[in-house]
């Protein structure tokens, strides 16, 4: 398998605090690569520092054997890095079509045509409506994104990262405070990215996470502990101690 | 799974509010065309010059409303903006430059220099510290021009003519007027083409979730520069006329005052609407003209007045009306 995503060494400190803590990880091409650990581990930051939202301190992250250590989000976006969040962070006063029109707008590209109406441009809809057919969001189309559920907005969420047409999706907790059958459509629509897709799921629902996962990495105090495959991981003893406690009884 | 109350359809979202539709604008071309014949066969002609005044202060309150209404950027000082327009237009016909072809473009210009390179510095910064940095970037331009003799310290400069077009005299107060609609119309159109542009939609986006746009791909401080720059070159394309229009610029121009005048008109009218910069300037400046005929107190009068307009539409006049092209059939 190729490798998709690597970081080196990846440093993030808050003043006095280091939250990524030298830090190794690597993503190959298609695979769906759990990253796990306890509350306040740093995860939501590394995401972070590989979308590019944060700068990093020190080390340096390769994407598709490039150094993107320093590009802004935009530029990595465009290299093939999209992520969704763990708070949902969406135009909510704009529509579902409208949400994801956006989203194709910025990859076809020429956002600074200054004077060429955009409206019922049909790339633009119909790429829309594609990916609202394929996350299931084509009946709430038209429907304003504030009042749609919680569940839907969350598959909102992945829609527009997966309208960005990345290589490497980044989803820091897509189920965060979804009902179990929400959570359950999410785990086949995140399965089903399989292959076209590389996923970095942040998630807290250890079932989820085995039942999706082809490999899993566990992140304690910025630091990656262990990567293997879900079992490799189960069966841990140091991982077992640092972190799943008593909570493997199945 | 259990939604919450059904909404309509087709709803006009943020995307739609800030276009017009293509009626409103030929019924306001038309209104505006017939205005100062009515006012010369009713004899006002001291009206036309306040015609003239309300569409300069229009488009001066439409730039700022790209900024803030359309890119949610609250800027304390267009002012600058106005001023460096004005300046320009008044120095140039110090050099004895006259025309207008190039005396309008060049305040466009200079005003647009200026807002991108302060934009560049400004839109670092967000919220209460954005508001607080233009201001203190326009009081900056405001006592360079007070303390240099070269720009006529609290003078002013003064303009010995109106700037001139081929074959139309602008000194006449008619003429001037319908010089300044045919500018103001063709800076309306383009605003009209830019707000419903890819671009126009980015910004609006922008607007709506900064942190979003920035996920999904687009950059954010280009699109915000790029909005604050031509914000900034109309509000100075204004102040040339402005220039034009009073016979010369003192530094009152580059006051605070007048940013806050600015962001009144702008809000009062309907910020991210489209017309809401026509509408707020006209109905400041008639409220000014008509209470100060009354009262030496008119400040204290219009305030009241504004008030009340503003309890009552918290958005601005423009969100009554059904201007709004949201749906897309």
């Amino acid at each position: 398998m190729t490798v998709l995503l690597r970081t080196e060494h990846l440093t993030k400190r808050f003043g006095g605090l280091v939250v990524t803590n030298d830090c190794d990880l690597e993503v190959t091409a298609g695979e769906i690569h759990a990253l796990i650990g306890p509350n306040g581990a740093g995860k939501t930051t590394l995401l972070a520092q590989l979308s590019g939202e944060l700068p990093s301190d020190g080390g340096r992250i390769a994407f598709r054997n490039r150094d993107i250590t320093h590009e802004p989000v935009h530029h990595r976006v465009a290299a093939g890095i999209a992520r969704s969040f763990q708070i949902t962070t969406l135009f909510s006063r704009l529509t579902v079509r409208e949400n994801l029109e956006l989203a194709v707008q910025a990859r076809t590209g020429h956002s600074f045509d200054l004077f060429r109406p955009v409206a019922r441009e049909p790339e633009l809809e119909q790429g829309a409506a594609e990916m609202a057919e394929r996350v299931g969001l084509l009946e709430v189309f038209d429907r304003v994104v504030g009042t749609l559920s919680h569940g839907r907005q969350r598959t909102l969420e992945l829609g527009l990262a997966l309208a960005c047409q990345p290589r490497l999706l980044l989803l820091d907790e897509p189920t965060a405070g979804t009902d179990p059958e929400e959570s359950l459509r999410m785990g086949d629509l995140i399965q089903s990215l399989k292959g076209d897709h590389a996923v970095i799921l942040v998630e807290h629902d250890m079932d989820a996470i085995f039942r999706l996962a082809d490999r899993v990495s566990v992140l304690v105090a910025g630091q990656i502990v262990a990567t293997g495959t879900p079992d490799d991981i189960r069966a841990n003893p140091e991982v077992i101690r640092a972190y799943l406690g008593d909570g493997v009884e199945d | 799974m259990s939604e919450p109350l059904p909404q309509p359809e087709k709803s006009a979202t943020p995307l739609g509010t800030g276009l017009p539709s293509p009626w409103a604008a030929l019924a306001i071309a038309i209104l505006l065309a017939a205005y100062p014949l009515v006012m010369n066969a009713l004899g006002q002609t001291f009206y036309i010059g306040l015609g003239s005044r309300v569409l300069i202060l229009a488009l001066a309150a439409s730039a700022l409303n790209l900024a803030l209404g359309y890119g949610g950027m609250v800027s304390l000082g267009h002012a600058a903006f106005l001023g460096a327009g004005a300046y320009t237009a008044a120095i140039l016909a110090g050099l004895g430059m006259n025309q207008a072809w190039v005396v309008l473009p060049s305040a466009f210009a200079a005003a647009a220099v200026l807002a991108g390179l302060t934009g560049a510095i400004s839109l670092r910064t967000r919220g209460v510290y954005f508001i607080m940095i233009t201001l203190a970037f326009a009081q900056l331009f405001y006592y360079l021009a007070v303390s240099l003799p070269s720009l006529g310290g609290d003078d002013g400069l003064p303009l010995t003519e109106r700037s001139k077009l081929p074959g139309l005299r602008l000194e006449n107060d008619l003429s001037f007027y319908y010089f300044v609609l045919g500018t103001a119309a063709l800076v309306f159109f383009l605003l009209y083409r830019l707000v419903s542009s890819r671009f126009g939609r980015a910004l609006v986006a922008t607007r709506e979730n900064e942190r979003r746009m920035a996920a999904i791909g687009y950059p954010v401080f280009r699109i915000k520069l790029l909005a604050y720059t031509l914000s900034g070159g109309i509000a100075g394309l204004a102040g040339g006329l402005l220039a034009n229009l009073s016979m010369g610029v003192t530094p009152h121009t580059l006051t605070w005052h007048q940013s806050g005048i600015l962001l009144v008109m702008t809000i009062l009218g309907g910020s991210g609407y489209f017309w809401g910069g026509l509408t707020g300037a006209a109905i400041f400046l008639v409220l000014e003209e008509t209470i100060s005929a009354y009262t030496e107190h008119w400040n204290l009068a219009l305030g009241l007045l504004l008030l009340f307009i503003v309890l009552a539409a918290p958005n601005g006049v423009m969100s009554f009306t059904g201007f709004r092209r949201g749906e897309k059939a």
